[in-house]
């Protein structure tokens, strides 16, 4: 860990405007979603003002909606600030349960061998050949019985498919870490397998999964528009959801009312752009075949030598 | 030379080591030890269900360690002396035989037949140094984790006692002032430093059986010294006992009260030091020791060296493994189809110009790779193929290959060369040393 | 049975021509904290049919001494000074056209054959790519006669011409380096650690081929090793390399017998061999080479440091016995510094090496 944050420190040339310009983006994101009830000004779901006074339908960006309404009603600045709270919910959601699922089962089926590790291979390859939208949709049906159509239940649906990226690199980095000689002196000081993953192979195993985790949260942006866009995702009323809203607005667009499409559509490609850029920042830092370290040219000094003596050139 | 502790006696009137009564004079007998490996096929055999290939790591040792000495295991790569070291701690399995360990304080165990807890256990009393320090210590654990994880692991010591026995052994093995220390990482330390830290993170168990696989070939020349020096000064303090695992015969000699030449999977020679160099008696020995480049401006470089390598372990030569390299081979040492074959190659090789003509007549050399007493070869008539042979045999007469063979019959369009078979010869006593050759029988 | 490789060895005659020469080499590479002096400033000559011994403890800029030579250096690296082969200064040749040297005039043979023979290409597809690297004209016919006259010299029969990488052992692999570093004849060789991934007895053989090389191939044969026991037997001169620079050279049997410089008298006394009677070591590690301590580089660690090796740095000067050391206890001890003062020659305080500064 020391090392991992003295390294992203450290970057050094493209690699750091890449991880700088993706993570301010990322981190204005973040701030909508912290402080939406502070900076929107109205609810998610709201089509009336204070005063009861209904907002109109598609109305166009200006003093009173400051990006216009769609054409539920409801205010559209309002709307784009809200669904990066709930994007950023599913994301972190998503993301930090396929990580605490693949990464320990990868450890552990990289470790044992054996049986257990052919079945969950051969489990993981499977899931992994399934198309992941398709993935997603499925679990989203399925989830909708017992969960409705939450966010929870949308985080859910995309754990299934990120799981198995965790579980491949880590088992992969497992297996030829378990051959490391300072596997084989734990053992010779007596440690248990289940210390030796703790405490020797998780550390040296874990290197990759940030860029993993940073590139799948990009990529699990747009499966959460994708199946809000085909309305399998979260429901309107439930929150914000900028597929959605994206979807809806369509047939507005090619009517020329073009607001309500924009500004979901743009918060989406931004954020995705923000997340990849973090990734690929983070995979140009953190892996060696890839990092280039800029090297000032070498400049001879001259040499400051006694000069009282001659030198002998030898025979 | 260091006073090396003697090796004591049955009478239990043992000073230093700390370790209590019912000693036995061996530490550690092992008996008839087999350690086999299966060879993962590649994908195709199995798909098409070929049997495994099995190597023999180690193939019928038997050796005793006995308490206080360093006893020298040397050999090549792939001659079995570090898969040995290994199944003394249980690392790698047996397969055959038995190892027993004469635990000073807690009687008699089976090493061979431990398994679980219990093995992790015997990890308190017999410990293991490396050979590449940089790889035998975790990368993201500091001095400090790493070398009071062992304390850690059997609940020995936690807190501040903990830290005070890290201090402690720390100090021993020279890592002082040990505040400089604690904290860093392998990443930050030199070669020597950190097979110091290994080194302290083997005896802070205070264990009495230390296996040392090749401690300072990794090291500069210049620290080399320095960590032996280390090594016998805490075998001193701590009445350890050492397993020395090591190709370097220079080492060895200065090092070692015993040594055991080992040389694919087998003992082939074990006696006292001084006696080994004095008067080696198994060729490989000799050859070894001849092959040493010492730091002597008035040596000259070897020239008559076995040629050759280690042979495949999965399909070790028939009889003696060492004699299609030996330069004292006799008629029986077991010779084979495959050693026909590298006498040919040798043959083309000296003589290029006969190759195109000759390999014409002799044929595909294939047939003769699977180790068989009996070899065909041959397709250009009988006749001319045993004319070929004779040339050859002319060429060099004291090859020794051609006093194992029996008979030479025509066989199809070539010969058939028949070969005395012969077994893989036993350790015998040979004045104060054992070897396993034909030319020491019984 | 005994090695087939060849052993009728004709006698090296007097040195021939000089084939490659260094005067004030220095190849510096950069790092982040600046540069690294891993050869500073190093002179020496190299003659037809010649084997110099290059020795040193890792880290002392041997092996970046070998690649600068060749020119297969690193980004970021340069050199200076000047270096001849056969007269004509490398340094200032355009980098196509020292390109074109290797291979040809300059061989290179590596500790890890393996990693450069590729594992899809027969050995006679090696050969064959070899030679037309540098002569596109060459007939098969050719390549196959010359190809296996030097396989018959590395003691590789022709069975096995055909054959790829991966069905050779370690020695017979190493064999084939350098049999296609020699198949192009070059006149200057430099050998890095050929032989510290092999077993005693193949480490024994492939010495000998390169021993046997001056007489065979009239080779110059640079051979870097950690092994002193190697350079004693194989080598005619020696050179002892400490921080960058060479710090003593001349005739190997003059140096191990009577070394000049305390450093080479502690590695040859560091060194394990089958006549040690005590162990004995260097203290200390070999300094960073982005800032080496002033004055001599090796006085923190030297047991007959004067006050003077802290403050000036020594020059090379010729000894009785003809070798060549930059010291100024051994210019001392043999009369050739009397210009030192009093207080110069007074021995240098030690400073409190930790037991466990060491490399």
């Amino acid at each position: 860990m020391r090392n991992l944050l003295r390294q992203i420190w450290n970057t050094k040339g493209l690699a750091r405007w890449i991880l700088l310009t993706g993570t301010i983006i990322t981190v204005v994101f973040v701030v909508f979603a912290l402080f939406a009830p502070w900076i929107a000004p109205f609810d998610f779901n709201q089509t009336r003002d204070a005063s009861g006074v209904k907002f109109e339908k598609l109305g166009s960006p200006g003093a009173g909606h400051l990006l216009g309404t769609n054409d539920q009603f409801f205010d559209i600045f309002s709307r784009v600030i809200w669904g990066a709270r709930t994007a950023l919910e599913v994301v972190l959601l998503s993301v930090i349960l396929s990580v605490a699922i693949g990464v320990p089962l990868g450890l552990v089926s990289g470790f044992l061998g054996g049986w257990v590790d052919r079945v969950l291979v051969f489990v993981m390859d499977a899931i992994y050949t399934v198309p992941y939208l398709l993935l997603a949709i499925i679990f989203a049906f399925m989830l909708n019985d017992k969960l409705g159509s939450g966010i929870v239940a949308a985080a859910l649906s995309l754990v299934a498919i990120y799981i198995p990226q965790y579980f491949r690199v880590v088992r992969n980095t497992t297996v030829s870490a378990r051959e490391a000689t300072y596997v084989e002196a734990a053992r010779a000081i007596g440690a248990k397998p289940t210390t030796i993953m703790r405490k020797y192979l998780f550390g040296n195993v874990v290197q990759s999964v940030p860029v993993i985790g940073t590139l799948n949260a990009a990529d699990a942006v747009g499966t959460l528009a994708a199946l809000g866009f085909l309305g399998l995702g979260i429901q309107p009323n439930e929150a914000s959801e900028w597929g959605y809203d994206l979807s809806r607005a369509l047939d507005d667009a090619q009517a020329g009312v073009w607001w309500p499409a924009l500004w979901p559509g743009l918060a989406i490609i931004l954020l995705i752009t923000a997340l990849t850029l973090v990734g690929e920042g983070l995979n140009e830092t953190l892996n060696p075949a890839l990092r280039r370290r800029r090297l000032r040219k070498v400049q001879f000094t001259d040499r400051v030598r006694t000069s009282d003596t001659e030198e002998v050139a030898p025979r | 030379m260091p006073t090396k502790p003697e090796t004591l006696s049955n009478d239990g009137s043992g000073q230093g080591g700390g370790h209590g009564a019912g000693r036995h004079e061996n530490v550690l007998d092992v008996d008839d030890l087999a350690v086999h490996f299966q060879l993962q096929g590649g994908a195709l055999s199995r798909l098409l269900g070929l049997q495994a290939r099995v190597v023999k790591a180690v193939d019928g040792v038997s050796v005793q360690l006995r308490r206080g000495e360093v006893l020298g295991l040397v050999g090549e790569s792939g001659s079995g002396k570090t898969t040995l070291g290994r199944a003394l701690l249980g690392l790698v399995p047996a397969s055959g035989g038995r190892i027993t360990y004469h635990s000073a304080s807690k009687g008699d165990r089976r090493v061979s037949e431990m398994r679980g807890a219990e093995l992790r256990q015997l990890r308190t009393d017999l410990q293991m140094v490396f050979q590449d320090p940089h790889a035998a210590l975790n990368p993201s654990m500091t001095i400090e984790e790493a070398v009071g994880h062992p304390l850690v692991i059997h609940k020995i010591a936690s807190g501040r006692a903990l830290r005070m026995q890290v201090a402690e052994a720390l100090e021993r093995v020279g890592l002082s002032p040990v505040e400089r220390f604690l904290s860093k990482y392998p990443s930050d330390l030199s070669g020597g430093q950190k097979q110091r830290a290994v080194i302290a993170r083997a005896i802070i168990l205070n264990p009495e059986v230390l296996v040392a696989d090749e401690p300072v070939s990794m090291l500069d020349m210049s620290v080399r010294a320095k960590i032996l020096q280390l090594m016998l000064d805490l075998k001193q303090e701590m009445g350890l006992t050492y397993v020395y695992i090591t190709h370097d015969l220079a080492s060895a000699k200065y090092f070692c009260d015993r040594i055991a030449i080992m040389y694919l999977g087998r003992i082939v020679e074990i006696g006292p030091t001084e006696e080994i160099f004095a008067n080696p008696r198994h060729p490989y020995t000799k050859a070894l020791l001849k092959a040493i480049p010492e730091p002597d401006p008035d040596r000259m470089v070897p020239r008559d060296l076995p040629r050759g390598e280690i042979p495949d372990a999965a399909e070790p030569p028939l009889g003696c493994s060492f004699h299609p390299r030996c330069s004292e081979a006799v008629a029986g040492c077991g010779w084979e189809s495959r050693d026909l074959r590298a006498l040919l190659e040798e043959h083309w090789t000296r003589k290029l110009e006969a190759y195109d003509d000759e390999k014409a007549l002799i044929g595909d050399l294939d047939g003769l790779d699977r180790p068989s007493t009996t070899a065909k070869v041959g397709k250009g008539g009988a006749g001319e193929v045993r004319a070929l042979l004779d040339r050859i045999r002319a060429e060099n007469p004291d090859e020794p290959l051609w006093s194992g063979v029996r008979g030479i019959e025509p066989a199809g369009n070539g010969v058939e060369v028949q070969f005395q078979p012969a077994d893989s010869p036993q350790l015998r006593r040979a004045g104060s040393v054992d070897v396993a050759c034909v030319l020491y029988p019984e | 049975m005994t090695e087939i490789v060849e052993d009728r060895v004709t006698p090296v005659d007097a040195p021939g021509a000089t084939v490659l020469e260094a005067r004030d080499l220095r190849v510096w590479y950069a790092t982040d904290r600046g540069p690294v002096r891993a050869v500073d400033g190093v002179t020496f000559e190299l003659h037809e049919g010649e084997i110099l011994g290059l020795v040193g403890e890792s880290g002392c800029g041997k092996s970046t001494l070998g690649r600068g030579l060749i020119g297969l250096l690193p980004e970021g690296s340069a050199r200076d000074g000047e270096l001849r082969f056969r007269g004509k200064d490398m340094l200032k040749l355009k980098p196509r056209e020292q390109h074109a040297m290797r291979g040809r005039d300059l061989g290179m043979i590596f500790q890890e054959p393996l990693t450069r023979l590729n594992p899809l290409m027969r050995i006679s597809e090696h050969f064959s790519e070899t030679l037309k690297t540098h002569d596109k004209s060459i007939s098969k016919a050719e390549i196959e006669r010359r190809s296996l006259e030097v396989l018959r010299v590395m003691g590789i029969p022709p069975t096995r011409f055909h054959a790829y990488p991966h069905e050779f052992s370690g020695g017979m692999r190493q064999r084939l380096m350098i049999a296609l570093t020699l198949v192009l004849r070059p006149p200057f060789v430099v050998a890095d650690e050929p032989t510290t991934a092999l077993d005693v007895l193949v480490e024994a053989q492939i010495i000998r081929i390169l021993h046997d090389l001056r007489a065979n191939y009239r080779t110059a044969l640079l051979l870097i090793t950690h092994n002193l026991g190697i350079i004693a037997e194989a080598c005619d001169r020696v050179a002892v390399m400490y921080a960058g620079e060479i710090v003593e050279i001349g005739d190997a049997r003059e140096v191990f017998s009577r070394p000049k410089h305390p450093y080479t008298r502690e590695l040859l006394r560091a060194t394990i061999s089958l006549r040690t009677t005590g162990l004995n070591y260097i203290d200390g590690a070999p300094p960073d080479l982005v800032e080496p301590p002033p004055g001599c580089h090796f006085h923190p660690r030297c047991p007959d440091a004067m006050k003077v090796c802290a403050t000036r740095h020594p020059v090379l000067r010729q000894h009785d016995g003809g070798s060549t050391a930059q010291c100024w206890a051994a210019d001392l001890a043999d009369g050739l510094a009397d210009d030192l003062t009093e207080t110069e020659r007074t021995p240098l305080p030690r400073e409190e090496i930790a037991v466990a500064d060491e490399a």
